[in-house]
């Protein structure tokens, strides 16, 4: 064997020594938790009794009996906490990319006092979510919030609105958008940056319309940079818990597929029905990332 | 011409204020309410009147919040050390050895990192119940790694990767071990990455509600996101909104300070995470 073949060998079998520590604690951590999710999804586990389990087949998901259907698909609430979830990604993701580019556009330019301002866009996303929901939960208080109180001296509403009893759903976008509208706003800002600067140097000699320079130029460029970004934000819109939990608790009209989930896992103890409606969580995730990065086609570089 | 160049200008710096406005003042609000106490909390101020610290005490006297925060530092310090060890390595493999089944590996990790945490939930409870970790801080750090663990391999593979080949090079031809070609030729050109990944993977670590709130029972053992969301007065009616926002602006003022110091690495952190994603 000659030595290049020889240090070849070795290195690969240091490749894979090196990536055994990682690779043991991502089985335990990921692979083995699913798993076992799945498995547990097929049984009848009770929370306080985890070693009592009994294989029930695909009863947690869809059942039938003398009183009619059961199991999670059969569960109008599931379906409302489906479609809370899509409601809340599409409002929250097209509105942070919106605002996102608005920002990302003003700091592209060139002004004084730019670096504060970035400074300032940094501090939402600084403030661990847990906090932002409950500022926003005493800034948004029917009775006493200070957001009721600007916008009426503002004149732009007469009477307080019941931010925390019927506008669940909005308060939750707006404390949503508030806290992850800087992390849009600095990725396509970085991609920005990174735009050729001849082609806004053409079109500024040609004299085209700055709007149409965005639309024609800036747009097409930031695309791919874009569509990670909103992949990246909506895989994260699609798993929201902590804002809408801490801001609304387990609320119907804002309940998503990760609070129905923790909601009959741990409230109701029900691990083995909760576990089915995880195991739907996952896939309906999975298919719905597979679907935009083909429809999208984005171009995930791996390697 | 000019007129209307002042007009635009005027605009784009009202845009300005309107940004600058509503990123900041929430917090701003924070801290006026964490200052106020009694009945001046429930009177609407855009300026600080009065500068009572009251609030501050009572959240270290009447509540463990020392303890949660010596929790959360713990917690945090592991998970950073535990995944920058073992993703240093890990990345040194994917980024500078070509070996079959990488681009499948990077994949899965990738996936990992996109992964619903909920979706775990119940198999993690069960794992965690199993080796004795339920309410227990190396509970947490062990179930932290499925989010810090593929965040951190990602983007320090995609720094190794971009380091020159020559290095490795010379120091394969003078017969370096690949550990000694990890652990000192690469570390010490590494520590850029190092704490831009760390940092992230901390912020991560402080920041987690769902399994903290879920894998730990008294309040003893529970971090800071956790106790400040579970902070109750006499009756679900009465929140003490002065603690909540003593607690919060507390836990906050340390991650904006880290934030905005090393703004410029974050920044790269992130877009090597996820543009280059």
């Amino acid at each position: 064997m000659s030595d290049r073949a020889w240090l070849t060998t070795r290195r690969k079998r240091d490749a894979w020594l090196f990536l055994a520590p990682m690779l043991v604690v991502l089985a335990v951590v990921a692979a083995w938790p699913l798993l076992r999710t799945i498995w547990l999804s097929f049984t009848d586990t009770d929370l306080l009794k985890l070693d009592q389990a009994r294989w029930i087949g695909t009863e947690n998901f869809l059942s039938h009996k003398e009183d009619g259907w059961h199991g999670v698909l059969a569960d109008p609430q599931w379906w409302r906490s489906v479609k809370n979830t899509l409601v809340f990604t599409v409002v929250t993701v097209s509105i942070e990319t919106t605002l996102g580019l608005v920002i990302a556009l003003v700091l592209h330019r060139e002004f004084r006092g730019r670096g504060l301002v970035r400074a300032a866009v940094l501090i939402p996303w600084a403030i661990p979510t847990i906090v932002s929901a409950k500022m926003w939960s005493w800034m948004l208080n029917d009775q006493f919030g200070i957001v009721n109180h600007l916008l009426m001296s503002l004149g732009l509403i007469d009477r307080p609105l019941a931010w925390t009893t019927d506008l669940l759903m909005t308060s939750v976008v707006i404390v949503d958008v508030w806290k992850t509208t800087p992390f849009m706003a600095l990725l396509i800002l970085a991609a920005l940056q990174m735009l050729p600067k001849e082609c806004y140097e053409a079109a500024q000699i040609d004299g085209v319309h700055p709007l149409k320079v965005f639309w024609r130029v800036t747009l097409p460029l930031v695309r791919p940079a874009l569509m990670v970004a909103v992949i990246f934000r909506a895989l994260d819109a699609l798993r929201a818990f902590d804002v809408i939990y801490v801001l609304n608790g387990s609320a119907e009209q804002s309940r998503t597929m990760s609070i129905y989930v923790r909601q009959h896992l741990i409230e109701f103890h029900r691990l083995g029905y909760g576990s089915a409606a995880s195991t739907l969580l996952f896939f309906i995730i999975t298919l719905l990332t597979i679907l935009y990065i083909s429809i999208g086609r984005v171009r995930l570089e791996a390697d | 011409m000019k007129a209307r160049n002042l007009a635009t200008g005027a605009l784009f710096y009202l845009l300005v204020a309107v940004i600058v406005f509503s990123a900041v003042f929430p917090f701003y609000y924070a801290i006026l309410s964490s200052m106020k106490s009694g009945t001046a909390l429930f009177r609407a101020d855009y300026f600080p009147l009065s500068w009572n610290l009251g609030n501050y005490r009572s959240v270290f006297r009447d509540q463990p919040f020392a303890t949660n925060l010596w929790n959360s530092l713990q917690v945090s310090f592991a998970v950073v050390a535990l995944s920058l060890f073992l993703a240093i390595t890990a990345a040194f493999a994917l980024a500078r050895i070509q070996f079959r089944g990488r681009t499948l590996l990077l994949l899965t990790i990738l996936g990992v990192s996109m992964f619903p945490q909920v979706a775990v939930l119940s198999g993690m409870f069960q794992m965690i119940r199993g080796l004795g970790l339920y309410n227990n801080l190396l509970g947490l750090v062990l179930s932290y790694m499925i989010f810090t663990l593929p965040f951190t391999v990602w983007v320090l593979t995609t720094f190794m990767r971009d380091l020159p080949k020559e290095l490795e090079e010379a120091a394969i031809l003078e017969g370096a071990s690949s550990w000694v070609i990890v652990t000192r030729v690469f570390m010490p050109l590494m520590w850029p990455a190092l704490v831009t990944t760390g940092l992230l993977a901390f912020i991560a670590a402080w920041n987690e509600y769902l399994f903290a709130l879920t894998f730990t029972l008294t309040n003893d053992e529970r971090t800071v996101p956790v106790a400040i969301a579970l902070m109750s007065g006499a009756s679900p009616q009465e929140l003490p909104w002065g603690n909540i926002m003593a607690a919060s602006v507390i836990v906050t003022l340390p991650l904006i300070a880290l934030v905005l110091a090393f703004q410029r690495r974050i920044v790269s952190g992130l877009t090597a995470g996820a543009v280059k994603g």
